[in-house]
């Protein structure tokens, strides 16, 4: 992709990323969170990727996101209150420590010897759907079986956790069929 | 250069056209419920008064086309206090978007040649278009969903819910209906899909994919309907009970940008059901030096005529299937909500799986094994 | 053309501020989100260095952490909204029945 078109997509995605962990109303927060993630699946799609960045559009920003969004709306989330005082000296350190992991991770990866050279043209088919569910279900099927019953534990989990206690049959005589 | 202007122009005609279309849609919605329901609808509005002197019985075309927009467009816009002003502003926009970058992939017709450039009737050509078209209608939940909650009012808040809740849950039955054609044709590029629907079989069916696939037309019709919240699952916007469901506090130009949006979603829905199941722009037995007619008649036509009957068999076909989502609006009763999420988790869902596993047999058995 | 280690520096960054979310908000539904802002930065990293090797298998392992993080999503929202319905608040310092 050209240097100016990737250019613009990182700043906004970093500028999208800091707006998710800056903003005070938890609503805005997701917003520049889904800016996040559009604009990284339009990177993938610049980096060939093209299933897995159409798939991070459907199912990170279309579903997650929605999960997510669902979850504030039924706690009634409001803005956060500002935190007391105290905390003030931890959130400093807090910050130079990531500071601090920003430029680790810089030294390491820049320098790192498969991070450098010039991408190569990419093989003939790379990125399309075939080859990924060639590759998937391939050299790793196993693994996708195993994902399979993740998500379904998942799913049994969320809403075992999630759901309200069934409320304990009423004492008394039982009602009959007309609810007398 | 002129490679840049002819994308250039494709992409505005698109637009353009799927807007009008959103319109005229609007006129049809009038009359043609005024029909269904034996009465007359909008008829006084003109702006000569000619036709009622010559008279001539007044269409409403002015009303509905010229009035109504003029109307809606100049009115006060009202935000309510405490509302989320950014999102309340965003959240039509956000709605319509989705909607109409949809139709950038949808090919209207077969190819043009001038000259010796070939232009495909089509504004962006990419192989992963069925890809983008779930994409983009999974984008299109955040405008409704910030429409509802910016609003400050509870009755806007739990339209806005219940849309979101919907529009989840008929994605996938929409998804699984769309897999199994992608599984029948074996590409997810959009025009490969219309030009395999091409020919004949014994001689004289249109090879159309409704023959092949006819429950996932049902599933498509019926999760592209819930998609775009139209009666019967038009509970989100609950006329009778929620005031105007997510869009109450909406007015003027804002709301009718939510009203768009629904017509719009109407025509993304007929040219999905046009493009995937009745040929998209094939007229039958068309090709592309004329007509072969089953009797073994040719009739010669100019490749310029053929693309443009491939374009008008499109408009047509989409125009008839936003007339069957209108009249179907104005034939059925509301579903209650807990029905209609019974359908799309208990019925549209299995019966999408049971399509597929059965689309994947046949697919093996009549292609040999890979 | 773009030289590969911008698109691992971009990672680095974006994995560094979910950090810093992570570390410096007390709303657990923010905490959540820079958490996926990590898993995303991680993803960027593998597409990118998937691209580099021209192998497949980069765009396989986003495909499995796209699963599992949804996976993961809806039964951290569960339990959040489990300890929500007890503690009527989702304030992270608030919530420490268990510090000793």
């Amino acid at each position: 992709m050209p240097l100016g078109v990737f250019i613009f997509l990182a700043a906004l995605a970093v500028i999208s990323a800091l707006g998710t962990v800056t903003q005070r109303n938890p609503v805005h927060c997701l917003l520049a969170l889904v800016v996040t993630l559009l604009t990284l699946a339009v990177i993938f799609i610049g980096l060939d990727a093209v299933t897995v960045g159409f798939l991070q559009v459907i199912v990170y920003a279309g579903a997650i996101m929605v999960l997510f969004l669902f979850v504030i709306w039924l706690l009634n989330l409001r803005t956060e209150v500002r935190s007391s005082p105290g905390y003030l000296a931890l959130k400093a350190v807090g910050g130079v420590l990531c500071a601090v992991l920003v430029a680790e991770l810089f030294v390491l990866l820049w320098h790192a010897p498969s991070a450098g050279g010039a991408q190569a043209v990419a093989p003939a088919g790379y990125g399309s759907i075939e080859t990924l569910a060639t590759t998937l279900f391939s050299d790793y099927l196993v693994s996708f079986e195993i994902t399979s019953v993740l998500l379904l534990a998942a799913i049994v989990g969320a809403i075992a956790l999630a759901r309200r206690a069934p409320s304990p049959p009423t004492a008394g005589a039982p009602t009959g069929p007309e609810g007398a | 250069m002129i490679d840049l202007l002819i994308e250039a122009i494709k992409a505005i005609v698109v637009v353009v056209m799927v807007l009008n279309l959103a319109g005229v849609l609007l006129w049809f919605e009038r009359k043609g419920s005024a029909l269904i329901q034996d009465r007359i609808g909008a008829n006084r509005a003109s702006i000569t008064g000619l036709g009622k002197r010559m008279g001539l019985p007044n269409l409403g075309l002015v009303n509905t086309l010229i009035a109504d927009p003029l109307k809606l467009f100049t009115k006060e816009d009202f935000v309510p206090e405490g509302a989320d002003k950014f999102l309340h502003a965003l959240a039509p926009f956000l709605a319509l978007f989705p909607v109409v970058i949809t139709f950038a992939v949808v090919p209207f017709g077969d190819v043009v040649q001038i000259g010796s450039r070939t232009i495909t009737l089509q504004a962006a050509n990419i192989n992963a278009a069925t890809l983008y078209i779930l994409a983009t209608i999974g984008i299109g939940v955040y405008g409704i969903a910030l429409g509802g909650w910016s609003s400050n009012n509870r009755w806007a808040l739990l339209g806005g819910v219940r849309a979101t809740a919907q529009m989840i849950s008929y994605e996938i039955g929409l998804s699984l209906a769309i897999i199994a054609i992608v599984m029948t044709y074996g590409t997810l590029d959009l025009q490969a899909i219309c030009r395999a629907q091409g020919g004949v079989w014994f001689g004289f069916l249109p090879r159309w994919g409704i023959c092949l696939q006819p429950v996932a037309f049902l599933m498509l019709l019926t999760a592209g309907m819930a998609e775009s919240k139209r009666v019967p699952f038009d509970l989100p916007e609950g006329e009778s009970e929620l005031v105007a469901g997510y869009f109450t506090e909406y007015s003027g130009g804002k709301q009718a940008v939510f009203m768009m949006t629904d017509f719009a979603e109407i025509v993304l829905v007929a040219v999905l059901i046009t493009l995937f199941f009745f040929g998209g722009w094939q007229v039958p037995w068309l090709y592309r030096d004329g007509f072969h007619f089953p009797g073994g008649a040719h009739l010669w036509l100019p490749q310029l005529l053929v693309a443009i009957l491939g374009v008008v068999a499109f408009m047509i076909k989409t125009i008839a299937f936003c007339w069957l989502q209108i009249l179907i609006r104005w034939t059925l009763p509301r579903f209650r909500y807990d029905q209609l999420m019974r359908l799309g988790w208990k019925g549209l869902v299995p019966l999408g799986l049971a399509n597929v596993v059965v689309t994947a047999i046949v697919v093996v058995l009549t292609s040999g094994a890979h | 053309m773009v030289p590969m280690s911008y698109f691992v520096g971009l990672s680095a960054v974006l994995f560094a501020i979910g950090v810093a979310g992570v570390l410096l908000r007390r709303d657990i539904i923010v905490i959540f989100m820079s958490i996926e802002i990590m898993l995303n930065a991680v993803n960027l990293a593998f597409v990118a260095l998937a691209r580099r090797l021209g192998s497949m298998d980069g765009q396989v392992i986003v495909f499995f952490v796209m699963t599992v993080a949804a996976a993961e999503a809806a039964v951290g929202l569960a339990i959040i909204i489990s300890v929500f319905r007890n503690r009527e608040t989702v304030n992270a310092d608030e919530i420490n029945l268990l510090r000793g």
